[in-house]
This record gives C-alpha cells, structure tokens and sequence, in this order.
C-alpha cells in the first residue's frame, strides 16, 4: 500500500513536471512565432541598412541661375533648357516711362545637358548685342548622411563676345570684344530649404575703357534660396567687386533679390536688381546701378526643358 | 519516458515550425500614369521583398529615390514636391496572405496589409500570383493607388497631368534562405 502510493506521488510528480515543461515550450513558440511576424520586415530593414549607398543631394537650386550668378545645377542629360531673361528699365525712371517697363533687355539662351556632369549654354543679350557661350562642369556632388562629400562644386567657363557696331571706333577687332570669365561655384544644401552658394569668379576683358581699368578682376559671388513653399522659394545674390579694379567709372556691387515659382517644366523667376547685364563680365565688373539712388531693375527669368534626348535605363 | 517522448514531440513541431522564408534585393516597383496630355512612367529595381510561407506573411521595403523616371526633371519633382523623400525616404507595405500555394504552378492569393508612404499608413487588399519552383518564389501582383489619400497633394495646374489613379506593379524574385 505505502509502496503503491510512493508509486503514484512519482507518477504525479513526472506528469505535472512533463506539464510544466509543455506550457514553458508553447510560451517559447509563441513567443517566437510573434517575433518572426515583425522580423520580416525587420530582416529587410537590416539588409538595408547595410547595402546603403550614398545618395547625391539633388534640387540644390530649381533653376541653373540663382538670378543673374549660375548656379550649381546643370540641366540632365538629354535635357534642352531655354532660358528667356529679361529686365525692364530702372525703376526711377519714373512714371512717363511707367517705371521701367516702357524699356527692356533680354537674354535668350539655350543650356543642354552632354552628360549628367557636363553642361554647354549659349546665349544672345540684346544688351551691346552680346553672345556669349558657356561649359559647365559638376567636380563634386554633395552626398546625403552616409555621404562623405558636404557641399557640391561646379566649374564654369565663358566667353562674351560684343558685337554692337560703333562708327567711330572701327579698331574694334573680335579680339577687342571678346571677355573671359572662370568662375567656381560651391554650394551646399543645408537642409530641405536652405541652400547656400558661394561664387569666386576671375574674369578677363581683353578690352577696358581706361588705363586705369584693370584686364584682370576678381570678385566673390554669394546666393542663396530659402524655399517657401515645395514650389516657391525666396533667392538672394549678391555679387561682392573688391575696390581698384574699375575705376574709371562708378561701380556698384550686384545685388538682386527674387522668388522663384516651378510649375511642371517652368521655373519662373521674378526680382529686381541693379545690374541690367545678365552675363558675368557685365553684370559683375559693369554694374553702374545704384540701389540707393533707386537704379533698380525689374526682371524675370523663364526656362522650360525639352528632353530632346531618350534616357536611357 | 513520458518526458522524452514530449521533448521529442516539441522538437518535432518546433523544426515543422521553423520559418520558410523567401527574400530578394532586386525586386521591382513600377508605377503608371496615363492622362490625354502626359505619360508618367516610373521603375524601382532595388526593391527589398520578403514572404515567408508558413506564416503567411509578406514584406517590401524600397527606397522612393531608387525610382527612374524617363525624364529627370519628372524624378526630381516626385522626390521634392510629391513624396518628399527627404523626410519620408522609405516605402514598406507589411501583410498576410491567404490561399495556399501549390508548388510547380500559378497560385491566385489575396494580399492584405498595410502600406507605407509619405508618412501615411494605409490598408490595402489586392489579388497576386505566386508560383514557387523549388529555391525560387516569384510574384506577381497589381493594384491602384489614389495620390490624395497619402496627403500628396498636386496643384491645380498640372492636377490634368496626373493620373487620378496611379497604377502600381509589382514583380518580384526570391531566393530562400537558409
């Protein structure tokens, strides 16, 4: 009887332990089971992370000039910009002249994209009815976080040739016409809405008015656009000529302000500025405008893209 | 005794459990949209995908910048002004599966989960094929997607240029792992 009872005791002892385990092993699998719900996408996640490549940083600047000073952006492979800019006359013009609007110059210019690095414009200004053409060439992309490279760098390199004829000064050969301008523009994008840009610029006028005028001059562009809206931003140039460079006639610092506005394939831009030139050598060394005496131009930008080219994939 | 025989059970039922898991990194997204005035077109071929067959369960997780358009402005305004895939980089969709799926030919399953993006989670149920020959998992699947409801908004001046419905195709290759 005793023994038979012992008997029993083990038998319920080794039934609850074999028990016990079970549940402890259905809390296993449960808990398991659970897990492998969200580690699906976890095990993605990771995998992710891991083959991250650095992605470069686009949309710097909407269009391929802050106002008059290039910008960073280069049109993309394939793609045909045509660029309509044009200013009104200065605003203290007063009101016979409707404040400027009565007279304008304008720029047409065709930017088209070789490669997705490397840019070549052309372009006429009515203004001494110059043609100008330009390379333009991205050196360096920002990259986003896990990038290495924290801003983008674009070089670019211009000629402008006048061709406004003069009765009286017969000696002026195409050489005498021609104005070089090397220029580097480094820009970052600080965040969604705040890009930056800072320009030096060294340019060549093969001719100058005076003696006193230097061929060479150097000058420190700076830009800047604040989005307002995904489609709207607010841009800001301003073109820094250090002294004894021209100095045989009243230069004044390029300053512009405007408001970008991207529909589709347009980018509208419209501002006011003292510069009535719209290509370097014009608008940085041959600024006679004053913002204090109220020569301000009034002017927009309009480009439209063409993909004359299929991309490929 | 008793115990063995379930510790052995348990083993049994636990590697009967085990994950069947099929994964890829190439899998692709393209999307569609057809209006009179502009065809939008656009394929992300870096598309991560996981289905794991015993539990039912299905993932996908890809990057909105990996997506091509033909025209590189086209991609630029998606990213900037539409998905914004600078605060929202990522899309996932995370669901279950029914139907069962016959090895050797095509399976018909209903896909419910939940779909990520721009910031916006949203349910969506759709029909997909899957066939599985031996390592390999293939899908198919393809269903529409309304813009608005992931609070992409697009202005009134280019809203005729875009489908009201987006057409979204999904195809994918998978490998199991071990």
């Amino acid at each position: 009887m005793k023994r038979n009872a012992t008997l029993m005791a083990y038998n319920n002892t080794c039934l609850l332990k074999s028990f016990l385990f079970l549940l402890w092993w259905m809390m296993v699998c449960a808990v398991y089971a659970r897990s492998q719900d969200t580690s699906l996408m976890k095990m993605l996640e990771d995998s992710m992370a891991v083959t991250r490549q650095p992605q470069y940083t686009t949309g710097t600047f909407k269009g391929t000039h802050v106002i008059n000073l290039h910008a960073v952006e280069t049109p993309a492979q394939g793609v045909l910009l045509f660029m309509i800019m044009h200013r009104f006359g200065k605003i203290n013009d007063g009101g016979y002249q409707l404040f400027g609007l009565d007279n304008a110059t304008m720029r047409m210019g065709f930017d088209y994209g070789i490669t997705n690095r490397l840019a070549a414009g052309i372009g006429r200004s009515t203004f001494e009815k110059t043609y100008d053409g330009y390379l333009k060439l991205k050196l360096l992309r920002q990259t986003e976080s896990p990038g290495k490279i924290p801003v983008s760098v674009t070089a670019l390199g211009g000629l402008a040739y006048t061709t406004l004829k003069y009765a009286d000064k017969s000696y002026l050969n195409a050489k005498y016409r021609i104005s070089y301008t090397l220029q580097l523009l480094i820009a970052r994008k600080l965040n969604r809405n705040l890009s930056l840009q800072l320009a030096p610029a060294w340019l060549h006028y093969n001719l100058v008015p005076a003696v006193a005028d230097k061929n060479d001059v150097f000058a420190l562009g700076m830009g800047g656009r604040m989005k307002i809206t995904r489609r709207a931003s607010i841009n800001l140039e301003y073109n820094y000529l250090p002294g004894n460079q021209v100095n045989s006639f009243k230069v004044y610092n390029s300053l512009s302000a405007g408001f970008d506005i991207e529909t589709g394939g347009h980018v509208f831009q419209v501002h006011v500025t003292n510069s009535q030139g719209m290509v370097a050598p014009l608008f940085i060394g041959r600024t006679t405008g004053s913002w204090g005496k109220g020569d301000v131009y009034f002017g927009f930008n309009i480009s439209r893209s063409f993909n004359i080219a299929k991309k490929k994939h | 005794m008793k115990i063995w025989t379930i510790i052995i059970i348990c083993c049994m039922v636990s590697t009967a459990m085990q994950a069947q898991v099929f994964v890829t990194r190439t899998g692709s997204v393209n999307f569609f949209s057809e209006t009179p005035l502009e065809d939008i077109k656009a394929e992300n071929n870096q598309v991560y995908a996981a289905v794991d067959l015993s539990k039912k369960t299905i993932a996908f997780s890809m990057l909105l910048k990996s997506f091509l358009f033909r025209k590189a402005l086209m991609q630029e305004h998606f990213n900037e002004n539409y998905v914004e895939s600078d605060k929202f980089p990522k899309s996932t969709f995370n669901g279950m599966f029914t139907g069962d799926v016959v090895p050797g030919k095509a399976n018909t399953i209903r896909v419910e989960g939940v779909l990520l993006l721009h910031g916006v989670e949203k349910k969506i149920t759709t029909h997909a094929t899957i066939e599985l020959k031996e390592e390999n998992l293939t899908g198919f699947a393809r269903f529409q997607l309304i813009p608005e409801d992931f609070k992409i908004t697009i202005p009134g001046i280019v809203r005729d240029k875009i489908a009201r419905q987006i057409d979204v195709q999904v195809t994918i290759d998978c490998k199991t792992v071990k």
